[in-house]
């Protein structure tokens, strides 16, 4: 049952990517209506999944990676929809759906057997944890996606040919400020993200901080953050060079995310 | 009834002969009274712009109407036929009913895609109707280019980029800052392009205006003209700092911003966004200065080129809204012929009916001593065949097909229905 609810929601996650891609070429009302409204559709579906394997599970689902992609997708969906709604920023979801998707897409590669949690796993920082985690990283990836919108808009505004999405692409001082202000709330999370972990890890294995590579990662994505925080504040360095450095903390994430749980081994990596 | 359509615009007639037909004011009344008087003109509106004047008619006969109508416009406006004669044009049904969406539609405009037209051409058809000069058929017209036009809009990019200098500057710095209201802006000498360059940004919300000149007295007058403030010509740098849009045009022979000038500005500025736009003939401002982030400099050519890619790509959109203009021309003409079918309907009734009171009564003849339950089960049955024998050809005729014109004369002929007055 919560298979098929998750497999229902990727499909309408692919839908509205595919329409989202076409937008890029061709867009009138009715498809960008069509687009949030496939999303909408698999929000809802994708909410009930993590819902059911809750209940099912009896614990949070973010035990092993197919859940933690498909949480982490669902984080993102749920901030796309919020700044839809308060921003209306016309073709975000063109460049944000694929983001989603290939979380969701490699969430549905991943073994999805629902096992008993290991011993370590079972503590309340696992949920406090993990979300604060996932929410600081999804305003992120929001960022990301708003980074590469500005240095498109950047493009043609400073070469001078307003071509293509010219038209259909917010302002580039919206595009810095929303930005900003998601790196200015993704920042404070991700710090409570890494000192709940390391308390965690001080209950569970009597220390706070190992050297662990998904720790080092996460402080190097942490330091790349602070970095474009204090920049912009000290010296003023916004737009072209803000949005960069957006793109390359997200990079980070991705590397933190998946890389470190697939190349280098950890003990993040799920039971 | 016969939709006509008699005038002249910019591309028939020039200014001189449009102002001497225009119905300005309260000629307008007059104009589409005396309009309506023609027998011929069953129903009559009048439009009238700086651009065209156009008489809308439903007329009995066109010919004749046409003839009247241009013998009209020449007592009203006390001109020779034969000079405003060549300059007309003259369409009737498919052809006007095509060129009343064309124009509502603003693809007939001198700037193509441009939105008063539509605003004109209601207001036109509002006055007509006030004074009841129309009909049925020029308000379902009426109805349709608006419909048409604003179809037009949505379904296509027609109005969408600015095809004009001073709107691609500030389409531009909307594209930059999203909201202009609190920007501040400095123009930096005069002219005309440049005023009406930063006309368009007051009226765009910019708030705070600086006005540098070199006379300083010609600086106050324009600053006050903007209800900005005058700044010395010396001080300009200093200003820069809180200045997010400058539109430049000095006359001056070598460049009054240079590129390291402007990035000690960026620093102090904390590198918020700046948009420049340089008029001036030779350029006065360091091209160079379009490299450092955050600044975007546009010279005249550059605005030039954005205008012209503009145009073009109201071209490209034109092509898709003379698609829909054919579209709408065509479900108007069906709805036209659709009135002539009611009364065909209404002829085959009668017929059906004349016929069975024909025959009823011969039978009630025929058997005199009949009771008046057997003669209504016989006057039943009678109805009921004409009525199944009637529905088909009923239901077609109501039917929106393409060969209706042709099928009311078949039925016509089939049932021996005399045409009307048609």
């Amino acid at each position: 049952m919560e298979i098929i609810l998750f497999e229902i929601a990727l499909t309408f996650y692919f839908a509205a990517v595919t329409v989202g891609i076409l937008e890029l070429f061709k867009s009138t009302k009715t498809s960008s209506f069509i687009m949030i409204g496939l999303v909408v559709a698999g929000f809802a579906l994708h909410t009930a999944n993590i819902i059911a394997r809750y209940i099912m599970s009896g614990h949070i689902p973010i035990a092993n990676m197919h859940e933690a992609s498909s949480f982490f997708s669902w984080c993102i969906v749920m901030l796309f929809l919020f700044l839809e709604y308060r921003y209306n920023l016309g073709l975000l979801g063109s460049f944000i759906m694929p983001v989603v998707f290939v979380f969701m897409f490699s969430s549905s590669m991943l073994p999805r057997k629902m096992e008993p949690l290991s011993p370590v796993l079972q503590s309340y920082w696992l949920g406090i944890h993990t979300i604060l985690a996932f929410i600081g990283d999804a305003a992120f990836a929001m960022a990301f996606g708003i980074g590469i919108m500005y240095l498109i808009q950047e493009h043609y505004v400073k070469s001078k040919h307003l071509g293509g999405l010219f038209q259909r692409l917010p302002s580039l001082q919206i595009l810095d400020e929303v930005n900003y202000r998601l790196i200015t709330i993704g920042f404070p999370f991700l710090t409570l993200a890494i000192i709940t972990g390391s308390l965690w890890a001080e209950s569970a294995w009597g220390k706070f901080w190992r050297w662990d590579p998904k720790e080092v990662w996460s402080l190097v994505t942490w330091f790349i953050y602070a970095v474009v925080l204090h920049v912009r504040l000290i010296a003023g360095w916004r737009g072209k060079r803000a949005a960069i450095l957006s793109i390359i903390g997200f990079c980070a994430i991705l590397f933190t995310f998946f890389g470190v749980n697939f190349i280098l081994k950890s003990m993040h990596t799920f039971s | 009834m016969k939709v006509l359509v008699i005038g002249l615009n910019h591309k028939t007639a020039n200014v001189d002969i449009r102002e001497k037909l225009a119905f300005n004011g309260p000629k307008l009344e007059e104009g589409v009274f005396g309009l309506r008087k023609i027998p011929e003109v069953k129903e009559a509106a009048l439009l009238s712009t700086c651009n065209r004047v156009e008489l809308y008619a439903c007329v009995s006969n066109a010919a004749a109407a046409a003839d009247h109508i241009k013998d009209f416009l020449s007592q009203f406006h006390s001109i020779k036929r034969q000079d405003f004669e060549k300059s007309l044009y003259l369409h009737s049904d498919y052809d006007a009913i095509r060129h009343i969406f064309r124009v509502s539609s603003s693809l007939d405009s001198m700037v193509l895609g441009e939105p008063q037209i539509l605003g004109q051409i209601k207001d036109a058809f509002d006055f007509a109707l006030g004074k009841k000069t129309t009909g049925v058929l020029l308000n379902k017209l009426m109805k349709k280019a608006i419909s048409t036009a604003k179809r037009v809009r949505t379904e296509t990019r027609i109005a969408e980029n600015a095809v004009s200098i001073s709107f691609a500057a500030v389409e531009l710095a909307k594209k930059i800052f999203t909201n202009l209201s609190g920007k501040s802006f400095m123009l930096l000498g005069a002219g005309e392009m440049a005023e009406l360059a930063a006309r368009h940004l007051v009226n765009n919300g910019v708030t705070d205006v600086m006005v540098v000149n070199r006379t300083y007295e010609r600086g106050c007058d324009l600053a006050g003209e903007f209800n900005g403030k005058a700044v010395k010509f010396e001080n300009f740098l200093d200003e820069l700092v809180h200045t997010d849009i400058i539109i430049c045009s000095t006359g001056a022979p070598a460049y009054v911003l240079r590129k390291d000038q402007m990035l000690k500005v960026m620093k102090e500025r904390k590198h918020r966004p700046v948009f420049i736009i340089d008029i001036s003939v030779p350029r006065n401002i360091d091209p160079g200065i379009n490299k450092i982030d955050n600044v975007y400099l546009y010279d005249v050519d550059d605005l030039q080129e954005v205008v012209d890619t503009n145009i073009h790509g109201r071209k490209v959109e034109a092509e898709k809204a003379e698609k829909i203009v054919d579209e709408e021309v065509d479900k108007f003409i069906r709805w036209m012929s659709s009135l002539n079918s009611v009364p065909t309907i209404v002829a085959l009734r009668q017929k059906a009916e004349d016929i069975k009171k024909e025959e009823f009564d011969k039978f009630k003849n025929k058997f005199p001593g009949m009771d008046d339950e057997k003669t209504k089960a016989v006057e039943y049955l009678t109805s009921a065949i004409i009525n199944k024998l009637i529905h088909p050809p009923t239901v077609a005729l109501k039917e929106d097909s393409e060969d209706r014109d042709e099928l009311i004369a078949m039925i016509k002929k089939l049932y021996g229905i005399n045409g009307e007055e048609e």
